[in-house]
């Protein structure tokens, strides 16, 4: 299992890491996700793997042999709201460059950095 | 009054006369005034106890791990200096008040000279050379305003940005040296330190503490070769240079020296450093001053000349030229601040400061020549005057000072600048006031109200008090000073004016006579002077600066080019660098932990996870297609969280993906469909193996991780076993959330209302200038759907608006004890919602919603922390939550939990944002999409520039930039066909 998750964290990294390498904005967008997620099951694996141990203790009624860290989890929760946050303000960052720009590349133009 | 309250009553005072200005110069002049008057008063309280030889002390405790503590302490020095500055401040707000005209903000000045003079008080007050340092900075700062006041002025900015630069430069080199000291002494504490003399001395790092100190006090105190930018300054309004280059801003350089002397002087190092570049200055400045023809900056190389002068005396070491120092600071105080005001009311008068155009103006104003020329005697060491006794101990000392084993060298040098000193206010005199009067002043002058010649005239009657009787009226209060310099009782000789016929009397009678000779000269020897070459150091300083600016101009440039692929690259190639540093030079542990078993249903998660992820790659120019793709992705990693014990976190990745899924199709809107192939093969090849050794280098660290168990006993005990009895919650995660770790979640929510509020400015930029007249412009690139609101969807999605809000609710009341809670049931609403608009329409949605998102952002941060605070009335710490059982007749006993009232911050904030951000979004489409509206025609029919505009941004890619796969191609060139 183990084995798995860290190889899907892996691909995940290397595609993010793929895209936002690329000039335009849209991929780039695509890429901070693709790391988003890397990011976060790399943190929550951090509090290393368990099944069926979810950290909801006993007292209403569910009945478990033990719990998972919850610690990362909770870390990753407020991540993952925080990183939609991001990517909103990066989408609406491209978006208002294409809009005045008239093109959607991340690089400046020769005629950009001479402003 | 407590030390530490005389040194912050001006900044505190500093807010007044800005308030007060409108009602008047007058009353923001007395409300400074009464400020610098109250602390002078609180002072001078000290004053029996000080002259007793005490030290009164406040000690307040800041960064004590640090060193850094707020004390001060009230010596003799600091008591000498601190009169001086606040005394002679009062005198300069009561000019200042008469000086500047209607059109001067006065406000401003007396608000920047408050804080100037805050600064310097707390120089000389301080017991802390961190603490000092604070100061010295301030002092920097606000004499920056005060120099560059005349902002109309290009003389004044320059000459404020060079004092800046260069005692700036000096304050660095300063804080360098004071933690070297500091370092060796132990204490940052000056009292302390002042008793480490030997341990100072003998260590191998006195040298360079010693001259990264002097780089500060010469800078500060116009120094030879730092003394460039004093005269300079002198574009400054005239009540500032008799200020700043009288009392205080200069004297700052001399204070710190002879704050230190104790433990820095008394060596062959401080004497070669500090004598030798005095009396340099000292001959220098005076020479300069004799052929300026402006009366400020004749008195301001003087001033250069007199700075030289004390340094010289505090370099030599002996107790006997400290006692010296000190005297003369307070002559010179006294008679240079007189000298600059006289100098103003002649400038205020004529309209003119040029000595050329001056002269006779004793016949004209006679008050102040009566002021100018008492001063200017002083200065040129005349008997009768203060200047002539502080002149006379430093010739005297000078007189047997052996310099590198020549007898001679010291005594000619300091009478040949003792002798132009007395040429150069002879000269102030006799071209001023002296001579004919003239018909062809700019403005005839005559003497202004009392209320300008008051603070001179108060100076000059200090002047010749301490001049006849120097024991009555300065006595005590050198004698007080001189023991905190030297560090110890000091028995002085009584200054007096006639001690028989000494080498020094003889130099004094030498300059005097040869002052009065090289005046008669004073034309041909100026005609001499013009024609020889000088540096000039304006010169020299701008083109170092310029140079400077210029390297860095092009260092940034060349570091921060604009590329922004670039730097994501070798920010990648920098982080996996560090990590192959780190795993090489490494050891880890035997793996620890036996590996799960992998279930069928676990692989097929996997197939699918690496299938999507490496799609998206393969088919990312297709925008709409990397889009569904990376859902895929999004919902696996849902799955894969529920499949590993995280519901929370599951529940949340899944509604975060509806969210975002909507977030990107609103931008595709607008931006292109589809990437063309723009990178070559090359770089194509170089960023997959940049991304695959990233991927191998994350996943191998996360596998080596996972396999081993944990080095430390995890928090996660701690939290199991309390999150019921401290928290009163099942749900450890929510517990944690709102409750160990509230303060995290409470920053979290509060950064995201803030990206929220920064997409909502964004927004609003783009609805507004040429962007706004583009979107209205703008033409749909792909054919849109027929029907723009489907009946069914729309009846579909306002039937379930209760039901998914009641959802809502419900995730939120069980999210205590069962996954759920605040983050989630914010983000289930606001689904609920965008459904609203998806379904029915912006316009329609907008008119029905009647509590604006920005109210819910800051109504949920303020839920949180009122929550939060409520702690208090419990006497708890902040956001420590409370919880009890509630009994409602008809219903279940149920749970109340301060926490939940935190929840509900935490809900109403993230509906607030995501709402915030998605309606940005959705009002560029609206915007775009008004171009049937009345509003959008009317821009259309007004501008039709506006068409054009658009046309150009349409055009993203240069022709011929090809497109990845046939198919994708070939469906753009049917399109083309069309």
């Amino acid at each position: 299992m183990e084995a798995l998750v860290a190889s899907a964290i892996g691909i995940m990294t290397a595609a993010g890491i793929y895209l936002i390498l690329r000039l335009r904005t849209f991929p780039v967008v695509l890429g901070m996700a693709m790391l988003s997620y890397a990011v976060n099951i790399f943190l929550f694996a951090t509090g290393r793997l368990a099944v069926n141990m979810p950290p909801i203790l006993g007292h209403a009624g569910a009945n478990t042999p033990g719990y998972t860290d919850p610690m990362p989890q909770a870390l990753v929760l407020t991540a993952i709201v925080i990183s939609f946050g991001m990517t909103a303000v990066v989408v609406m960052l491209s978006l208002g460059a294409f809009i005045e720009a008239g093109n959607d590349r991340i690089d400046l133009g020769e005629e950009e950095k001479t402003k | 009054m407590s030390p530490a309250l005389i040194a912050a009553l001006p900044f505190i005072g500093a807010f007044l006369p800005a308030l007060l200005i409108r009602t008047g110069r007058t009353h923001a002049a007395a409300a400074a005034g009464l400020t610098s008057g109250l602390a002078l008063l609180g002072l001078l309280l000290h004053l029996p106890a000080v002259l007793r030889g005490e030290v009164i002390q406040a000690r307040i405790e800041w960064l004590p791990w640090l060193g850094l503590n707020a004390n001060f302490m009230i010596d003799g020095l600091g008591m000498l200096f601190a009169t001086l500055i606040l005394g002679i401040g009062i005198l300069i707000i009561l000019y200042a008040r008469y000086y500047l005209t209607k059109a001067d903000p006065a406000g401003q000045f007396y608000t920047y000279l408050l804080l100037f003079q805050g600064a310097m008080v707390g120089i000389v007050l301080s017991d802390n050379i961190l603490l000092l340092l604070v100061f010295w900075e301030l002092t920097s700062l606000s004499s920056f305003l005060l120099i560059g006041f005349w902002k109309h002025l290009p003389e004044g900015r320059q000459g404020a940005r060079m004092a800046l630069t260069v005692t700036g430069l000096g304050g660095l080199s300063m804080i360098a040296g004071m933690l070297i000291l500091g370092n060796i002494a132990g204490s940052y504490d000056i009292s302390e330190i002042l008793k480490h003399r030997e341990a100072i001395q003998s260590s191998d790092l006195y040298l360079p503490a010693l001259i990264l100190i002097l780089g500060g006090a010469f800078t500060k105190s116009a120094q030879f070769p730092f003394h460039f930018w004093l005269p300079h300054a002198m574009a400054a309004p005239t009540p500032v240079s008799a200020y700043l280059h009288s009392a205080t801003m200069v004297k700052a350089g001399l204070f710190l020296m002879a704050r230190l002397w104790p433990v820095l002087s008394g060596t062959p190092e401080w004497f070669y450093l500090v004598a030798t570049t005095g009396l340099i200055t000292m001959l220098i400045g005076a020479k300069i001053a004799i052929f300026k023809d402006d009366l400020k900056a004749l008195l301001a190389f003087s001033t250069v000349s007199h700075l030289g002068l004390i340094t010289f005396l505090l370099g030599l070491g002996t107790k006997t030229a400290a006692v010296a120092a000190v005297f003369h600071i307070i002559n010179h105080a006294t008679f240079k601040a007189a000298l600059f005001m006289s100098a103003g009311i002649v400038d205020h008068e004529a309209h003119t400061r040029d000595l050329k155009r001056l002269g006779g103006l004793r016949h004209l104003m006679p008050i102040t020549a009566t002021i100018a020329v008492i001063a200017a005697l002083s200065m040129a060491g005349i008997p009768l005057f203060n200047g002539f006794l502080s002149k006379e101990l430093m010739l005297e000392e000078a007189a047997h000072t052996v310099w590198a084993e020549t007898t001679w060298l010291v005594p000619v040098v300091a009478t040949l600048a003792a002798l132009f000193s007395a040429a150069y206010s002879f000269r102030f005199i006799a071209h001023g006031f002296f001579g004919p009067v003239r018909d062809d002043y700019p403005h005839t002058p005559h003497d202004p109200g009392i209320g300008m010649w008051a603070s001179p005239a108060f100076l000059v009657t200090l002047v010749v008090l301490i001049g006849v009787m120097p024991m009555t009226f300065a006595g005590p209060y050198v004698q007080m000073a001189a023991n905190a310099v030297v560090g110890g009782e000091l028995h002085m000789h009584p200054i007096k004016h006639w001690h028989g016929v000494t080498p020094a009397l003889m130099m004094s009678g030498i300059a005097v006579v040869g002052g009065i000779a090289l005046l008669a000269l004073f034309k041909p020897l100026k005609l001499l002077w013009e024609s020889m070459p000088r540096p000039e150091a304006k010169v020299i300083f701008d083109w170092l600066v310029e140079g400077f600016a210029d390297l860095s101009g092009r260092f940034t440039a060349a570091l921060h080019n604009g590329a922004m692929a670039r730097y994501l690259m070798l920010f990648t190639l920098g982080s996996i660098a560090a990590g192959l540093w780190a795993w090489t030079g490494g050891t880890q542990g035997p793996i620890t932990r036996a590996m799960l078993p992998v279930t069928p249903v676990a692989l097929v998660g996997w197939v699918m996870l690496v299938t999507a992820t490496l799609c998206v790659v393969a088919f990312h120019h297709n925008r709409l297609l990397a889009l569904v793709l990376i859902s895929i992705v999004g919902l696996i990693v849902s799955i894969c969280f529920i499949y590993l014990s995280a519901p929370d976190l599951a529940l949340t990745q899944i509604s975060v993906e509806v969210v975002t899924a909507v977030l990107m199709l609103l931008a595709l809107n607008f931006l292109p469909k589809t990437t063309a192939l723009e990178s070559g093969r090359l770089k194509l090849s170089a960023d997959a193996a940049l991304a695959m050794a990233g991927g191998l280098a994350v996943g191998g660290l996360i596998y080596a991780l996972m396999m081993r168990d944990f080095s430390f006993e995890t928090m996660a005990a701690y939290h199991l076993a309390k999150s019921y009895e401290l928290g009163g919650g099942d749900n450890v995660v929510n517990v944690i959330l709102v409750d160990f770790r509230g303060y995290d979640t409470y920053g979290e929510i509060t950064v995201l209302g803030i990206a929220a509020l920064v997409i909502f400015a964004l927004t609003e930029a783009l609805l507004s200038g040429t962007a706004s007249r583009k979107l209205i412009a703008w033409r749909p690139d792909m054919v849109r759907g027929g029907d723009k609101h489907p009946l069914m969807l729309l009846i579909a999605s306002r039937v379930i608006l209760p039901i998914a809000l009641l959802v809502g609710v419900f995730i939120f009341l069980r999210g205590h004890n069962l996954p759920g809670g605040g983050f989630i049931a914010g983000l289930v609403v606001s689904i609920a919602l965008v459904m609203q608009y998806m379904a029915s329409g912006f316009a329609w949605t907008q008119a029905r919603q009647k509590v604006y998102y920005h109210v819910l952002i800051g109504a949920g941060v303020l839920a949180a922390g009122i929550t939060g605070a409520g702690a208090w009335f419990n006497g708890m710490p902040f956001l420590t939550s409370d919880f009890g059982y509630v009994k409602l007749p008809g219903l279940e006993k149920f749970e109340l939990a301060t926490a939940a009232g935190f929840d509900l911050g935490v809900f109403l904030g993230v509906v607030g944002s995501v709402m915030l951000s998605l309606g940005g979004l959705s009002r560029l489409a609206r915007r775009a999409a008004a171009i049937e509206d009345e509003e959008g025609a009317h821009i259309v029919a007004e501008k039709p520039a506006a068409r054009e505009v658009a046309a150009a941004a349409a055009v993203a890619y240069p022709a011929g930039t090809p497109l990845p796969r046939r198919w994708l191609s070939a469906r753009a060139a049917k399109g083309e066909e069309q």
